[in-house]
């Protein structure tokens, strides 16, 4: 639900390539990223985009793998638009916004060949370690596709396999071993949402912006060697686009992938040398 | 630039850009108020349109426009293993991208507080699915005289390794080796030129996107023509 003024607003703003709280049409609000919002999770992370909020925890578990896929770990993730963290949310049935968001998180996680699913199977046909991804909203204020795959992102980096005791075939769950997920890292995958509103692109919408868009595509890009690769793309609401405007998607995604990357590597980096001094610490 | 294939011809014998066979069909469905039926190779869609009709509950009406609700379902006998009968992730899903796909040709502002129901359902899958169904149910709203702007067609482009496709089949979609498997649905405005559906997951080069729309472009408005043809031919 968005008011007419609104949108009118925001649509004379964007004609003259301004926004109302003053960013440029491809201009992201500021990131902020803390890890452990729980310390029973194998990985979690709250990521603030302005000032949307979301969180991310990965659980891990064992499984029965699926039949056609005997020698592969899992994956599933889940996303709850939390009625605390806006009044357009409401208990009940996951909706269709929390259905698409999970779903296209996990089409960038998967097709980007990010996870070594392979790695995850301790005997084939029987046991295979599976991963939860669970997303949660504290807060919404518009973006919440890309925050969601950046906090996913993050989660999965950052987390610890838990202590498997292989005679009681038991997860120790608190107890954390050193081994991190197999995960292929020159593939990690990155989410970003062009909206569209008349004929003007925008990124990063505030949730005034984003209920006065028209459409939005979302691309999944990665980059394994020289050249980016797009994983996965989804195109929502009831604009229609030129192909040149998906080319000019295509380019300012390459952009935004360079400058995401960075972001996400120095966050990691960060949080495997606070963890190594916490370890040490607790040792001596 | 296309880039050198290994490939010369498909495991069916179809070329690059060559469609499996179509067979599209108008007023499959009697008791509906639009009906088609669009087969793409072994893929069959059948869509039925009820409507328009009053929206209710009430205060889910638009005193503005109307609505598109679209109604995605695979029979459970449609795949190799049974699927389990009713409403999916999955087809929740794709019944909310089929309905951004139609809602932008249907004049909607014509129809204020009233929904066009769509119901697609998948008799037979052999990959490319949403889009046979969205020819389907693009024919039967033409039919049951729902006011559109234009007609709006849809195609499956996909990869085996480094050559793009149109119109995949299950062997070809499922095709994992190389670059790996490749399914980009798209839905095509052929009057406006514009995108109205766009999915893909897989693996697709940047720099090559263009050329696999431009592949998809050319495949939807062949498919206009089928459509066209069909609905012309219906006495």
């Amino acid at each position: 639900m968005v008011y007419k003024i609104t949108k009118k607003n925001v649509l004379e703003a964007i004609n003259k390539n301004e926004r109302l709280d003053g960013r440029k049409p491809f201009e992201q609000r500021k990131i902020e990223i803390k890890f452990g919002v729980s310390n029973r999770a194998e990985g979690s992370v709250s990521v603030k985009v302005g000032k949307t909020h979301v969180v991310a925890g990965i659980k891990m578990n064992i499984q029965k793998p699926y039949t056609d896929h005997e020698n592969e770990g899992t994956m599933t993730t889940s996303m709850e638009l939390l009625p605390l963290s806006s009044p357009n949310f409401e208990y009940g049935q996951p909706t269709i916004e929390a259905v698409e968001i999970a779903r296209v998180v996990d089409r960038g996680l998967r097709e980007s060949r990010f996870i070594d699913f392979q790695k995850l199977c301790l005997e084939e046909g029987e046991k295979v370690w599976s991963i939860n991804v669970d997303l949660a909203t504290l807060n919404d204020d518009g973006s919440l596709l890309d925050a969601s795959a950046l906090a996913a992102m993050l989660a999965l980096l950052t987390a610890h396999f838990p202590v498997y005791d292989d005679k009681k075939e038991k997860i120790e769950f608190g107890e954390f071993t050193d081994k991190k997920l197999p995960l292929n890292l020159e593939n990690m995958s990155l989410t970003m949402t062009f909206f569209k509103i008349g004929d003007k692109l925008l990124i990063d919408p505030t949730r005034e912006e984003e209920d006065s868009t028209d459409g939005r595509i979302t691309m999944e890009v990665s980059k394994p060697d020289k050249d980016e690769m797009i994983n996965a793309m989804q195109k929502g609401g009831n604009a229609t686009f030129t192909i040149e405007e998906v080319e000019t998607m295509v380019e300012e995604s390459k952009k935004m992938f360079k400058k995401l990357k960075t972001l996400v590597d120095e966050a990691a980096e960060g949080f495997d040398k606070d963890n190594k001094k916490i370890k040490k610490e607790k040792k001596e | 630039m296309a880039e050198k294939s290994i490939f010369t011809k498909r495991p069916d014998g179809r070329k690059m850009d060559e469609l499996r066979p179509i067979h599209a069909e108008i007023g499959v469905v009697p008791n509906a108020d639009g009906s088609a039926l669009f087969a793409q190779g072994d893929t069959i869609a059948i869509a039925a349109i009820y409507g328009p009709k009053t929206l209710n509950p009430k205060h889910m009406q638009n005193p503005e426009k109307g609505v598109v609700r679209v109604h995605y379902n695979m029979l459970s006998f449609s795949v190799g293993e049974r699927i389990k009968p009713g409403v999916s992730r999955r087809s929740q899903e794709i019944s909310k991208v089929t309905e951004w796909a139609l809602s932008p040709v249907v004049m909607l502002e014509e129809l204020p507080g009233t929904v066009i129901d769509v119901h697609i359902n998948i008799l037979q899958a052999n990959a490319g699915t949403r889009c046979a169904g969205i020819n389907a149910a693009a024919m039967a709203l033409a039919h049951a005289g729902i006011p559109m702007k234009e007609m709006i067609s849809a195609i499956a482009i996909g990869k085996m390794d480094k050559t793009i496709l149109a119109d995949v089949n299950k062997e070809e979609e499922d095709y994992d080796d190389g670059e790996g498997a490749t399914d980009m649905p798209m839905a095509y405005l052929s009057n406006s030129g514009k995108i109205s559906l766009l999915q893909l997951d897989g693996r697709m080069q940047a720099d090559r996107l263009k050329e696999a729309l431009e592949l998809g472009k050319e495949a939807c408005k062949k498919i206009a023509e089928i459509q066209k043809k069909a609905l012309k031919e219906y006495k």
